[in-house]
């Protein structure tokens, strides 16, 4: 065994200095230079420059005037320090009370239409930027009564930030809720009295 | 369910399959130290290897020597990877200042990520610095692959050759894997995975206002590089707690195929680099028929499941009871079934949807595809290898039936072969049943369970299931990260990934000296439908009789179980 002892320790702290080393300064600098914006996180900013968040980052929005996230695991909710989904198996009674709760929370604002079921369940990650397009639809007359405008330019500002498939099947349709949020902003701000 | 959920599935599943064929006439001519085009940039690095660590590549090893290198490799691995996880506080690269982890976390980790594994008692942001990221874990997801594929190349020299003595060189192997197929591969991913949305730097995180106000703070981390090699070497570690279902890791549908159809693709490619490096170019097809069909047909049955109404949603009275719980809205019900099913069938282990959190059946087929022996395609390499053991199985049992001398590529298969076919494939039920049972009995073993009933009993299942078959995901509830789990679980990763290891390289010593056989009329052939539903159904009758009983008391109660609570509403 003596003689594998050479090989395998140069051998090893080699690969350690290639592979752990080397490769991802290589990757880190081509993205660097060739996709800087992505490699630092997607960061976006409003309207006044100030960088508001990830457009890949749920974010928790509670004002009556904003696109409302998924419900989420992570931490109190969208804690991006530490992502993680409920875990709760389908039978598990502690998931039966909070779809129910997060279902009785969505009827305070849409007391009519189907609730959706991205609506109601927490995102793998607690993480989730997006929503689908039928859980944004729900939202959409109480954005437009706190910002006293009509429910349709909210609509088109939705559409207007909804993702197709990709080739019209791969993935699902889906609306990115802090890019809408600044779309709206931009557009509608909400007046502070 | 839809036909765009069936074509994503379909579409998904074969471009893996298609990209593994001209991988893998790549892969054996490496194997085979034929030229390639990359020969100007890496023969001088390979040469370097060779000349720093005192390897001759042309040295033709006997089984048992190259065993010892691979041991020897491995062991050593495991020492400086347990180190750097010991001494992580005052390595640099730690911009968070994370501490040392304790004993028990630091054998688990490096057993994991040495065994290609990659199962993670910890969560990635909360718990590791840059340096281990990268100097520890990324390192050993290349190496730890190529050691994988390494196994292939000796067995298909063991086949291809008449009365020989040597299997080929393992430094060689593993040097020139990691080297041309591994690191070419991973670049290219890697950067263009940044340009997808991934994110890639060495920042602790970042601390933004929120539009309401209130602050976030969002870990980043070098992201790219390891996703890259973590889905293509097959290991499945992510830098997040969540692994690919992080927008980070996994920012959208593109990411989300791409990264998908590598897991899978190296894995082919070993079978069809086997194929070739074998000159067993026809049989390799039936064993690959035999790998698409069973693994098609899980990742529908997950597809399937996962579509029946969710109780939880059906009692709050939701028109579209779809099973959302766990699973990311740009992914939806079939991205994250084929995932589960292509995850599981190869020994990776990355997950883009919460495993927990799965219908029955369809956390339970992600189980059984793992129980199926990790052959679907399996790791690099340790895949196929483990397909040729059922195929030479196959061949054994269908000599009994009809009292021929089962030959399997030209080599008479007798008792010796058998004998270490029946080890590697014994001890990963005994492994993954033995640690269950005695996890259920054994004092606080059953404390780490976070879901009641039948679930937590699949929670306990799935994580030694996982870890023997090396394939590392797990219903995330549980809390591995306690003495007792850390422990056992790494034993069964040792058992489950070294015993089969050595007892194929046995296999191969004995058949490499054997004689090459030409086919005669008495010889069963290996290539057409016959054999494929022979091959199919072994492996089919050996998984579901070592598992069944273990599986009906977990995912098919369940199953049943959620059915009378859909019922009753």
């Amino acid at each position: 065994m003596l003689n594998q002892a050479r090989p395998a320790i140069v051998s090893m702290l080699l690969f350690s200095v290639l592979l752990g080393g080397a490769y991802p300064a290589v990757v880190t600098a081509a993205g660097g230079v060739l996709f800087p914006a992505q490699a630092e996180g997607s960061f976006v900013k409003d309207a006044a420059g100030e960088v508001v968040g990830s457009r890949l980052i749920g974010q928790v929005t509670t004002g009556p005037g904003y696109l409302w996230p998924r419900p989420s695991a992570a931490g109190d909710g969208y804690n991006a320090a530490g992502s993680s989904g409920s875990n709760l198996g389908p039978l598990n009674p502690v998931l039966f009370e909070r779809v129910a709760a997060d279902a009785a929370a969505v009827r305070t604002y849409a007391p009519e239409g189907a609730i959706p079921p991205d609506a109601v369940t927490t995102s793998g990650s607690g993480l989730d930027p997006e929503i689908s397009p039928e859980f944004a639809a729900l939202q959409v007359d109480r954005i437009a009564a706190a910002r006293g405008i009509e429910p349709s330019l909210v609509g088109a500002v939705v559409a207007a930030n909804t993702e197709a498939p990709l080739l019209g099947f791969i993935g699902q349709e889906r609306v990115n809720v802090l890019m809408t949020n600044l779309a709206l902003d931009s557009a509608y701000p909400i007046k502070t009295e | 369910m839809n036909w765009q959920g069936w074509a994503e599935i379909a579409l998904t599943l074969g471009l893996a399959l298609a990209l593994g064929w001209p991988l893998g006439i790549f892969m054996s001519r490496v194997w085979n130290k034929e030229s390639t085009w990359l020969d100007p940039v890496l023969k001088p690095i390979e040469r370097g290897f060779y000349a720093l660590a005192g390897i001759d590549p042309n040295k033709s090893q006997g089984w048992l020597g190259y065993g010892a290198s691979l041991i020897a490799f491995n062991l050593f691995g495991f020492v400086l990877l347990y180190a750097m996880l010991r001494l992580q506080g005052i390595l640099p690269f730690n911009p968070q200042g994370f501490a040392g982890v304790s004993p028990d976390l630091a054998f688990n980790t490096a057993v994991s990520f040495v065994t290609n594994t990659n199962w993670q008692s910890y969560g990635g942001e909360t718990t590791m610095s840059h340096f281990t990221q990268m100097v520890g874990l990324t390192t050993q997801n290349f190496v730890s692959a190529a050691t994988g594929a390494a196994i292939a190349a000796a067995l298909a020299r063991a086949f291809a050759g008449n009365r020989e003595s040597g299997i080929g060189n393992f430094w060689a192997d593993l040097v020139r894997t990691t080297l041309y197929v591994l690191l070419p591969l991973s670049i290219v991913l890697a950067v263009a995975l940044i340009g997808m949305g991934v994110v890639q730097n060495f920042a602790a995180s970042v601390s933004v206002t929120t539009l309401d106000g209130a602050s976030q703070t969002i870990s980043v981390a070098p992201t790219a590089s390891q996703l890259a090699i973590k889905q293509l070497g097959i290991n499945g570690g992510g830098i997040f707690n969540v692994n690919s279902a992080h927008p980070f890791e996994n920012p959208s549908p593109l990411t989300n195929l791409i990264t998908a159809i590598a897991i899978n693709t190296l894995g082919w490619a070993a079978f069809f680099a086997f194929g070739r490096s074998a000159f067993a170019r026809k049989e390799i097809r039936a064993l690959v028929t035999a790998g698409i069909l069973i693994l098609g047909a899980g990742a529908g049955v997950i597809y399937v499941a996962e579509a029946q109404p969710a109780p939880a949603l059906v009692a709050a009275g939701i028109e579209n009871p779809i099973n959302m719980e766990g699973k990311e809205t740009r992914f939806g019900l079939a991205s994250t079934a084929a995932w589960a099913a292509q995850t599981t069938g190869a020994s990776n282990g990355s997950v883009n949807g919460m495993h927990d959190s799965l219908m029955p059946l369809g956390g339970g087929m992600s189980m059984l595809l793992m129980m199926l022996g990790e052959i679907l395609p399996g790791g690099i390499g340790s895949g196929i290898a483990i397909m040729v053991v059922m195929a030479v199985l196959s061949v054994f049992v269908a000599g009994l039936m009809v009292g021929r001398t089962p030959e399997y590529l030209g080599k008479k298969i007798e008792a010796r072969e058998i004998q270490f076919a029946m080890v590697a494939l014994l001890v990963v039920p005994l492994s993954t049943l033995g640690f269950s049972a005695l996890t259920v009995v054994w004092p606080d073993g059953l404390a780490s369970l976070f879901n009641p009933g039948a679930h937590g009993l699949s929670e306990l299942l799935y994580a030694f299931t996982s870890a023997t078959a090396n394939n590392g995901s797990a219903f995330g509830g549980i809390s591995a990260n306690v003495p007792w789990w850390n422990t056992t679980l790494g034993l069964a990763m040792l058992l489950g990934r070294f015993i089969p290891i050595v007892a194929v390289l046995a296999i191969a010593g004995s058949m490499v000296a054997k004689p090459k056989l030409a086919p005669s009329t008495g010889t069963l052939p290996t290539t057409g439908a016959l054999f494929i539903g022979l091959l199919v159904g072994v492996i089919i009758i050996l998984g579901a009789l070592q598992y069944f009983p273990a599986l009906a008391l977990g995912p098919i109660v369940e199953h049943f179980q959620v059915l009378e609570a859909v019922a009753a509403n």
